[in-house]
């Protein structure tokens, strides 16, 4: 019998427990996988090639997570290269000058402008960033305890703190495009596409879509004091990120199994009580917690007919169709231009750019020109590949979870062969350097790492699905309908990339309501 | 509106359009979910009468009736509704009601459960959508197979007789709520004792084909059963004295509840008995249900009132006090009952006063020589089952 | 000078005329603090957008509007519109013809649209219900924040006072309070689905209840009208919401014609003003707003004439008010970043009109003959809207556009000479500057041709019925009507410039940034449509500064 089992050792399972076993629980984590980590992964996709599997560069685990679990991450800070042609590229990095002197080859007025409006950008974000580490509340403030009354009360001032100017222009921005965004403060395509790529990684809009800027602000929420203050690569991979979680669970005392897929979630008397194994081992808990994706959590592994129907209906809508491919390139060698390119590097030339890449995926086409996100590790960690050798991590946006005509193989093929005759051109050589690569694919990327509809963030991060709507109004405080069970995964408040923010709040509510029940009792 | 009267009448007839037209004195057509419905066809006092004397015929095609089919239907439909399904044993028939995840009614009405995975669930509104959406994960078929089935309710207390007379044998141990097939003349048809007026009374469901046979059949041989056809008006004075609530006029369906407030659990409706909270399997609302039993959350009971004097008092405000200082509800239907010779109605009042002998006071206005008058009326609280003969269930 | 005005009107627009009569009404029923109100109108008749002409011989064109149901009814009463010759006609049916099939028809009675529906999808008739019963909870919550100023969510302190209110700003606390309540009082599940309503698309809301895509096409019509967006982007549910809470006799979501066009509106409220004592002038274009020492005193008219004035109110859309009309200096004397707000300021062109006279009446493909007496709705499944959406995104009109049409003279034929009728067409969606060059009369060909021909398939005879076209890019209504890129609306109607942020940030109760000046055009607070709120809205804030002696 244990206090708590959670279904994933993924890095928010990992930290709830770890959470949860420091507070003097008995925790269990079980993973359906043979290894620890979810899609925190390094791994050799071509003989002596490593990579991360899925997200690539840190930025958004929280300080918090890091200083309580103790966490020691060896990692490297990058800048951000936008390529242009003819290997040239605007720098971002942290020097401030040198980043104003990059842009201003391309356009001075935007070297000017970027420092005064990516500062409010971050300003902004950073106040609205002091809410991933709360539990969303109620809109209905009555229906709130003290203590989220007081957390709401203190965002209230944080935003009001803005300013008059700087708050109104929150509520202004949140819900534009990021089109729009762009094209009021900047004149360059190469920073409209940019930031038009920024607001829509991830996300299954295009540029020109409302909300967009809401994602561009969430992800500048985490390059500040709400996140790890920048880009980093790990060293040794997004792999190394989850096992030194793994490494502080068992510190706590967490148990955790591996191989152990879930078949369902044990209910006796309509209370969640345990978890059955798909073999038909049965494991007692008074908590679950779920680290899984809320339609696996509550659409599979809760038997049907113990939800509402409203409420199975909204998390049967969630939008999760996945839109970001995975590429991995071995390399026998680095072309030219990207000889010292060890940061991260972005190929969105324009706004329209990006925006006709997600009309392809509109229609249910793997985008023609994708729209992408690379990194090269081994430049700075030579631990992930032979000496001399290379390895490329790329993001494709957009390829669709749903394809309407295209067959899965093929669209994996188009994937593949649309990342290397886009980066040929820009790097000239690079396709003969190839010796090895892999494309993964939405459905890849949900049959190995379980991530239903290959949506990176358990669903997607934007207005209509966030805060006090993630996973779904009424149960965005990690407690699930069925008393016992909890979600702490992605899926629920404050979302997606590797943040352990949600894998926190939702150990902190497990952790209230035992104290009450205690109380209670 | 000049261009109104270009477009097609687009009401549907039902199979026994044709027969109940010849009987019609007047236009009594009224529309009822896309039918044609009769309100009345002569006297509303005389259809009343023979419903309580003889017996008489309603034409209840236009409910709308959805097939529940497939290896998960028991189990789908345990989930459903607020009855305990388990214990509707096949060929019987339940009153249920079915709720939003809040444990607000959506709507009330009868399942037919015709086989271990059959059913046949009757309702009065537009389902389909909440029904699909329920079902996720079961293995069920749902279709709406309202066009292939037609039904007349015959009830009375000589509807058993007129039924023997027909030759359907074994209608004498039909129990209440029970369901039976039979073919006469060749004609499929399929019987359930269960009705809208609170008598002894049966429904009688056949294919459209079928329904002149019906119709022809029962009028030729129930003359001397003192047989007649009957309106919705005389219908809902018999329903009114047999405690049924009906959609809309005694509660909102929370699906059309414009305010979340206005939506009532089936406690609150008065049909607390058909909630089976004790059931072993989750239900559609549960929780949010055995929260209101637990905590009496009930904002109000739909109980029965009589009223003192004759006039009726419905959509009347409800008093604890003669003076009327405090108000504790309000009535819904209410109506002077003829057999039982009482003004009788539903009332909405809070839990503490929702016990049978409860004294309160209503407030009637009424015309009387070109004036509205104003009468503080005492009331008693009752069940809302004001007739209910022993012959109902016999 | 001559004569001093209390308040001068910029624009004689519908809602420009509701705030002069409202202002020379005074506001009051019994007609206290009446002011002296002048409206300036640069065409030689008033009405702005909402305009009937005869452009062809004995046929009245409604020129732009075309339909009318957002007119509040509050304001029908207050100025007896009724009694000044306004009567609106309900719509009974709306419908979208199928080239292919049976097309789609929906009437005022909900049965009936059930009953229509069911040749399509029994499933998607059974949801219907379900459907039109959450839109009327949305409408619910938003029809009281239409007659309301918006309060501004940073003036939470009830004792601040400022320059403009000296009197306090409790009444952003009270308006927010009274959202709040009116909010609270949809209770906790409803918030949730209300939130996500206003932040989610119209194609995942269609999504979850209907399962024919054409009827989910057309369902989703009334959300990209007169905007820049397509079904699938975010915040296009909302604009269903603000075409859907119009309403005629209180049938929310009802669409109405006005007899003897939509200029019988313009007419029947400037006739309301002048009644109650506002003059009006017509062929009077303002040139600039007179700005002395940080107030509004009067305006220069393109005649080099001045009229002075203690108040200016203005009906242009915000660009137009304040890059053409103000000058930059005066504005960044008070604050430097409103001229920025002006210029990013979203007033995208999307939607383009033809104006044809007919020797008949069309029957359109798979649909009843009496489908020509409501709206017609041509257009497709979601991807034909995402498609013509596709063509505009990258500066082109749409190739096969998503067209509403309607016949007013099969209600009203008295427009008309007998047996012939005027079609309004409504083409959504045109850029107001096309990618390779401007609006050329080849262009503006090519353009009829698309739409006629898309009508063509849609209705087989029709272009044998043709007598006259008149044709309109959002170009041609920026030059004639004066909005600016030709914007139905007057600004985008997305989340980020409503409410308290229509127009900009700061400056959305109606008050300019000088004294004595104020905003009162559809680019304010509710927003668009023949709906004369932001008229009222505009005129009770002017009357209390009045009272408060805040203009003077």
């Amino acid at each position: 019998m244990y206090d708590t089992a959670i279904i994933g050792a993924g890095h928010n399972g990992l930290v709830t427990a770890t959470y949860l076993a420091k507070a003097g629980q008995k925790v269990i984590v079980v993973e359906a996988s043979d290894r620890i980590g979810g899609a925190a992964v390094t791994r050799e996709f071509a003989p002596g090639f490593k990579v991360s599997g899925v997200a690539h560069i840190l930025h958004a685990l929280h300080p918090r997570v890091v200083a309580d679990l103790g966490l020691r991450l060896d990692r490297t800070p990058i800048g951000t290269s936008v390529l242009l042609p003819e290997g040239k590229s605007i720098d971002i990095t942290a020097d401030a000058a040198a980043t104003a002197a990059s842009i201003g080859k391309v356009s001075p007025a935007d070297a000017e402008a970027w420092p005064r409006v990516t500062a409010r950008l971050n300003k902004i974000a950073t106040a609205l960033g002091s809410f991933l580490s709360r539990t969303p509340p109620s809109p209905a403030i009555s229906a709130n305890d003290f203590q989220t009354k007081l957390a709401l009360g203190m965002f209230a001032l944080q935003l009001r703190m803005l300013g008059k100017k700087d708050m109104l222009e929150l509520t202004r921005i949140l819900t534009m495009n990021v089109a729009d965004l762009a094209n009021d403060h900047f004149e360059s395509d190469a920073i409209k596409g940019l930031l038009s790529l920024d607001a829509t990684l991830g996300v299954y809009l295009g540029p020109r879509s409302p909300n967009t800027v809401f994602n561009l602000l969430y992800r500048l929420s985490s390059y500040g004091k709400h996140g790890m203050g920048g880009l980093f690569l790990p060293k040794g991979g997004m792999g190394a990120v989850a096992k030194a979680l793994e490494d502080a669970a068992r510190r706590a005392g967490v148990e955790i199994r591996t191989s152990a897929p879930v078949d369902h979630i044990l209910l006796e008397k309509e209370i969640a009580t345990g978890l059955v194994l798909k073999g038909g081992e049965e494991i007692r808990a008074s908590n679950i917690a779920s680290s899984a994706d809320p339609q696996t959590t509550l659409l599979k592994l809760v038997q049907p007919g113990n939800l509402d129907t409203e409420f199975m209906k909204r998390i049967r809508h969630l939008r999760m169709n996945g839109c970001v491919a995975k590429v991995h390139l071995a390399l026998d060698g680095l072309p030219d231009a990207w000889k010292s390119r060890n940061g991260r590097l972005v190929v969105a030339p324009k706004t329209d750019y990006v925006e006709r890449a997600f009309d392809c995926a509109k229609y249910g086409r793997v985008a023609d020109k994708p729209a992408l996100e690379i990194v090269i590790p081994s430049l700075t960690d030579a631990s992930l590949a032979p000496p001399g050798k290379h390895v490329a991590s790329i993001l494709f946006q957009y390829a669709p979870y749903k394809l309407r005509e295209t067959p899965p193989d093929e669209a994996r093929r188009q994937v593949l062969e649309r990342t290397i005759d886009t980066l040929d051109v820009l790097a000239p050589g690079l396709r003969t350097r190839v010796i090895g690569s892999e494309a993964l694919t939405p459905q890849d990327l949900e049959r190995d790492y379980g991530l239903a509809g290959g949506q990176w963030h358990q669903g997607e991060v934007t207005l209509d699905q966030m805060f006090f709507l993630r996973p779904a109004g009424q149960y965005q405080q990690y407690r699930m309908p069925i008393p016992g069970l909890w979600l702490c995964g992605a899926g629920a408040h404050p979302g997606g990339n590797v943040s352990g923010a949600a894998g926190m709040n939702a150990a902190r509510e497990i952790l209230k309501a035992t104290k009450a029940r205690k109380v209670a009792a | 509106m000049t261009h109104v009267q270009h477009l097609k009448p687009f009401l549907r007839k039902t199979p026994f359009h044709a027969p109940m037209e010849a009987l019609m004195h007047g236009n009594g057509w009224i529309r009822w979910m896309g039918y044609y419905s009769p309100a009345f066809f002569d006297s509303v006092s005389g259809e009343y009468f023979a419903t309580r004397t003889g017996c008489t015929l309603y034409d209840v095609s236009p409910l709308i009736k959805y097939s529940i089919r497939g290896a998960d239907a028991a189990k789908f439909m345990n989930f459903l509704v607020t009855r305990d399904i388990t214990k509707v044993k096949p060929m019987q028939a339940a009153y249920t009601a079915w709720c939003d995840d809040d444990g607000k009614m959506i709507e009330e009405g009868t399942i037919f459960r015709l086989g271990e995975n059959d059913f046949i669930l009757n309702a009065a509104l537009h389902q389909l959508h909440w029904l699909h959406e329920s079902a996720y994960g079961f293995d069920v078929t749902i279709e709406e197979i309202s066009e292939r089935l037609c039904g007349l309710a015959l009830q009375g207390p000589t509807s058993r007789d007129l039924l023997k007379v027909m030759g359907v044998g074994g209608i004498e141990t039909l129990p209440h709520f029970g369901i039976m097939e039979t073919t006469l003349d060749g004609h499929w048809m399929r019987i359930d004792r269960a009705g809208f007026t609170g008598d002894l009374g049966y429904e009688l469901w056949v294919k459209p084909e079928s329904a002149h046979w019906l119709w022809d059949t029962l009028m030729r041989l129930g003359d001397p059963y003192k047989i007649a056809p009957i309106g919705s008006q005389a219908l809902d004075m018999v329903r009114i004295e047999a405690g049924f609530i009906l959609v809309d006029a005694d509660y909102i369906g929370a699906m059309h509840a414009i305010r979340p407030t206005q939506r009532e659990s089936p406690i609150e409706a008065g049909i607390g008995w058909a909630v089976g909270l004790k059931k072993d399997a989750y239900f559609v609302g549960k929780r949010a249900l055995q929260q209101e039993k637990a905590k009496v959350t009930s904002r109000h009971i739909l109980m029965g009132i009589e009223v003192e004097g004759r006039k009726p008092a419905n959509g009347a405000f409800l008093y604890a006090d003669k003076a009327a200082k405090q108000e504790i509800g309000l009535t819904t239907s209410g109506m002077w009952s003829p057999i039982l010779k009482k003004s009788i109605a539903f009332a909405r009042v809070p839990p503490a006063y929702a016990k049978p002998g409860t004294e309160i006071w209503t407030e009637i206005w009424y015309p009387k020589e070109k004036k509205i008058e104003r009468l503080m009326a005492r009331c008693t609280v009752t069940s809302r089952m004001f007739f209910d003969p022993p012959r109902k269930k016999a | 000078m001559a004569e001093s005005y209390d308040v001068i009107v910029i624009g004689g627009g519908h809602n420009g005329l509701v705030t002069a009569a409202y202002l020379a009404k005074g506001g009051e029923k019994d007609g206290k603090n009446k002011l002296k109100v002048l409206v300036l109108e640069r065409y030689k008749k008033v009405g702005g957008a909402a305009m009937s002409e005869e452009i062809y011989p004995g046929f009245t064109y409604s020129t732009c509007s075309y339909v009318c149901s957002l007119l509040r009814p509050e304001i029908f009463r207050f100025l007896d519109l009724p009694r000044h010759g306004l009567q609106v006609i309900p719509y009974e049916i709306n419908s979208s013809p199928n080239p292919d099939g049976e097309g789609i028809v929906t009437y005022k009675d909900h049965d009936r649209t059930r009953e229509s529906l069911r040749r399509h999808s029994i499933k998607d008739a059974e949801a219907y219900d379900h459907y039109a019963a959450e839109i009327s909870r949305q409408c619910r919550f938003i029809k009281p924040l239409l007659m309301m100023t918006p309060p501004d969510p940073t003036q939470l302190n009830p004792f601040a006072q400022n320059r403009i209110n000296p009197w306090g700003k409790r009444e952003d606390l009270d308006g927010l309070l009274k959202i709040a309540a009116e909010f609270g009082r949809m209770g906790e599940k409803e918030m949730y689905e209300i939130i996500r309503f206003w932040t989610m698309s119209i194609g995942d809301f269609l999504d979850e209840y209907f399962e024919n895509p054409r009827w989910k096409g057309f369902s989703a019509a009334s959300s990209i009208i007169g905007t820049a967006l397509g079904p699938y982007s975010p915040g296009t549910a909302y604009v269903l919401l603000h075409h859907y809470m119009g309403e005629v006799d209180g049938q929310i979501g009802a669409w109405g014609f006005a007899r003897g066009g939509m200029g019988s509106v313009s007419k029947a409220i400037a006739s309301a003003a002048e009644e109650a004592g506002a003059e009006i002038r017509v062929n009077a274009e303002v040139a600039k707003v007179i700005v002395k020492g940080g107030r509004a005193v009067g305006v220069a008219l393109s005649s080099g004439e001045e009229i002075y004035a203690k108040a200016v109110v203005s009906n242009l859309d915000p660009k137009r008010t304040y890059l053409k009309l103000i000058e930059k200096s005066d504005l960044d004397a008070i604050d430097p970043d409103i001229h920025g707000y002006a210029k990013n300021f979203k007033i995208r062109g999307s939607s383009g009109k033809l104006n044809i006279a007919l020797d008949g009446l069309p029957q359109f493909a798979g649909c009843p003959k009496e489908s020509a007496w409501g709206t017609i709705d041509i257009g497709g499944d979601f991807d034909y809207i995402e498609h013509a959406f596709d063509d505009y995104k990258y500066g082109s009109w749409s190739k096969r556009p998503f067209l509403d049409i309607v016949i007013p003279t099969t209600v009203d034929p008295t427009m008309a000479p007998p047996g012939k009728h005027f079609m309004s067409v409504f083409v959504q969606y045109v850029p107001y500057k096309l990618a390779e060059s401007e609006w050329t009369p080849q262009m503006k060909a090519a353009f009829e041709k698309d739409v006629l021909d898309t009508i063509e398939m849609n209705a087989p005879g029709f272009r044998n019925l043709i007598l006259h076209c008149q044709t309109r890019t959002p170009w041609d209504i920026e030059n004639e009507v004066g909005l600016t890129e030709g914007n139905i609306f007057q600004g985008e109607l997305t989340l980020d410039q409503l409410l308290f942020n229509r127009p900009f940030p700061g400056l959305g109760q109606y008050r300019g940034p000088f004294d004595g000046f104020y905003m009162c055009g559809s680019g304010t607070h509710p927003g668009g449509g023949v709906m004369g709120a932001p008229g009222a809205n505009a005129a009770r804030e002017m009357l209390k500064d009045f009272k408060h002696g805040v203009v003077k």
